[in-house]
């Protein structure tokens, strides 16, 4: 018999309390981040969509190379010696003209390895992890402006000596 | 129904009609305005509901839809709700499964006939007004029963057996603290009942003495349990029976049982408020700032609110029970008390 009152005391107690814990809730701050109009600030180091600042690339093809899956395509010809002399903003000289710089971002892996092994530090992960497109397409982003020189003469083939 | 047949008079050539259409359009018109009411009402509460869980569980809830804090959310899925396909699964009772979901409903709507929302809005004064609302509010059960049987659904079917035993343990306490309230008044009428307690809030059945206000957590916890809400939603216990009695419903058949679960809350709600909390009297009668503060149906609605957040706050605070405790609280533990309180109250009018 005296279990049976504790028991439902005990029950009112326990039911009283986490109505408190609830009560506590309902007026602390919520966590929700109200997402496409709030956003994370992205940390530092954190991976994202890949820029080329192209005003800096030598075209040395080290991110190319460095590419586990092969998702930029670099092609290069030197520039003229007519040309004037143009610099990175480190002071590297610029002897390659950068025609095609493609990235497609359907292949990348987000190693980051490409932006490690860049002299002129002109390759970098932005913060930007917003960029679905409807078409695959899409995802290759072009960086080079520069066109290929179309005035340059092309070498003898050797196929056409022979 | 008096003040809307009132307002009909109104319409030119209105007293021109036959006879039987004078009796039968302010039965109609007032059937309308409670169900418009109660559909208003229900949207708002499951808004409301959303908001109360998600702000304890520190989440924010519905924010987009209409602008203010997703106010238009509701709306927007019962719109859904509306256009989407109307299955009736093939090895079903296709009678009783459409018939189902709107026995449920009839048991919650034809309740609010006695309901008094003001002094003189009410559809109908039955002098046996309580003791109508407690079995009419049995008829769920058979609507529940049938949808459990009629899906032909193990689960469906657990759901409505457990949904049967339930109400049907849960009505005997209920009624037991109803009782604490019908003794001192001496009539079951709600308008009596009201009546009552007029004079402010020392008046109110709560706080008269201490076998009325047992008598209001009593009956407060029983009509938890009846309308099927945690922590004693073991009918629908989405952990072990998927949904219940409506696993098998979709479309409009399932709002209708969302539907009657929200009139139904919200009715248990107003008889509570009616009995214990003075139904539309003011808080404090003949208030310095004006006699009379709110208009009455307004303060019954607050007061009804009231009593449906501590219905939220408990169901986001509480784990369900299991079955066997479920019916130990309810025959072990609320009986016995309910008991004693009709016998306090009892000797409380006798020898007072």
């Amino acid at each position: 018999m005296l279990n049976y009152f504790r028991d439902i005391g005990l029950g009112i107690v326990t039911v009283l309390k986490s109505m408190g814990v609830a009560w506590r809730h309902l007026f602390t701050p919520s966590v929700t981040l109200q997402y496409p109009t709030q956003k994370w600030t992205m940390p530092e180091r954190s991976r994202s969509k890949l820029f080329n600042k192209i005003e800096d690339c030598i075209g040395c093809g080290q991110c190319a190379r460095v590419c586990p899956t092969n998702c930029i395509t670099i092609q290069t010809e030197k520039r003229g010696k007519e040309e004037p002399e143009i610099f990175a903003s480190d002071g590297t000289a610029i002897k390659l003209r950068t025609y095609v710089y493609d990235i497609d971002m359907t292949l990348c892996c987000y190693c980051a390895l490409c932006t490690f092994g860049c002299p002129t530090h002109c390759l970098f992960m932005t913060g930007e992890y917003e960029y679905a497109v409807y078409d695959k397409v899409c995802h290759i982003y072009p960086f080079a402006t520069e066109k290929q020189m179309i005035s340059k003469t092309p070498k003898q083939q050797p196929a056409e000596k022979a | 129904m008096e003040s809307i047949a009132r307002l009909l008079q109104l319409i030119p050539k209105y007293s021109e009609l036959p006879e039987f259409l004078r009796a039968l359009i302010p039965v109609v018109v007032s059937c309308v305005v409670v169900f418009a009411l109660l559909a208003l009402a229900v949207l708002f509460l499951v808004w409301m509901e959303r908001k109360v869980s998600a702000h304890i569980q520190d989440r924010l809830g519905p924010m987009y839809v209409g602008g203010w804090h997703g106010w238009a959310q509701t709306l927007a899925d019962a719109l859904k709700l509306l256009l989407k396909e109307d299955i009736v699964p093939a090895s079903v009772d296709r009678t009783l499964f459409k018939m189902a979901p709107f026995i449920v409903f009839l048991g919650a709507f034809a309740a609010y006939v006695v309901l008094p929302f003001g002094a003189t809005s009410f559809v109908a004064d039955l002098n046996i007004g309580i003791l109508y609302i407690v079995a009419v509010g049995s008829l769920s059960v058979i609507g529940i029963i049938m949808a459990g049987w009629a899906s032909n659904n193990k689960y469906s079917l657990y759901g409505g057996m457990r949904a049967a035993a339930q109400i049907i343990s849960y009505e005997i306490p209920s009624a037991m603290a109803i009782m604490t309230v019908i003794i001192p008044v001496g009539s079951l009428s709600m308008v009596d009942i009201v009546n009552a307690q007029k004079g402010g809030i020392q008046n109110w059945f709560i706080l008269r003495n201490p076998f009325t206000f047992l008598g209001f957590i009593v009956y407060f916890i029983a009509s938890l349990a009846e309308v099927n809400r945690t922590p004693f939603d073991i009918p629908e216990a989405e952990s072990e029976l998927v949904a219940g009695y409506h696993t098998e419903y979709s479309g409009m058949r399932f709002a209708f049982f969302f539907l009657a679960e929200y009139a139904n809350m919200f009715l248990v709600a107003g008889v509570a408020t009616t009995l214990f909390l003075g139904g539309w009297t003011q808080v404090i009668p003949g208030s310095f700032i004006a006699p009379q503060l709110l208009p009455g149906p307004i303060v019954f609605f607050l007061k009804a609110l009231l009593i449906i957040f501590v219905q939220m706050w408990l169901r986001w605070s509480l784990p369900r029970l299991r079955v066997d405790q479920l019916m130990y609280l309810s025959w072990k533990v609320l009986l016995p008390i309910s008991f004693v309180l009709v016998l306090g109250v009892g000797c409380l009018a006798v020898y007072w």
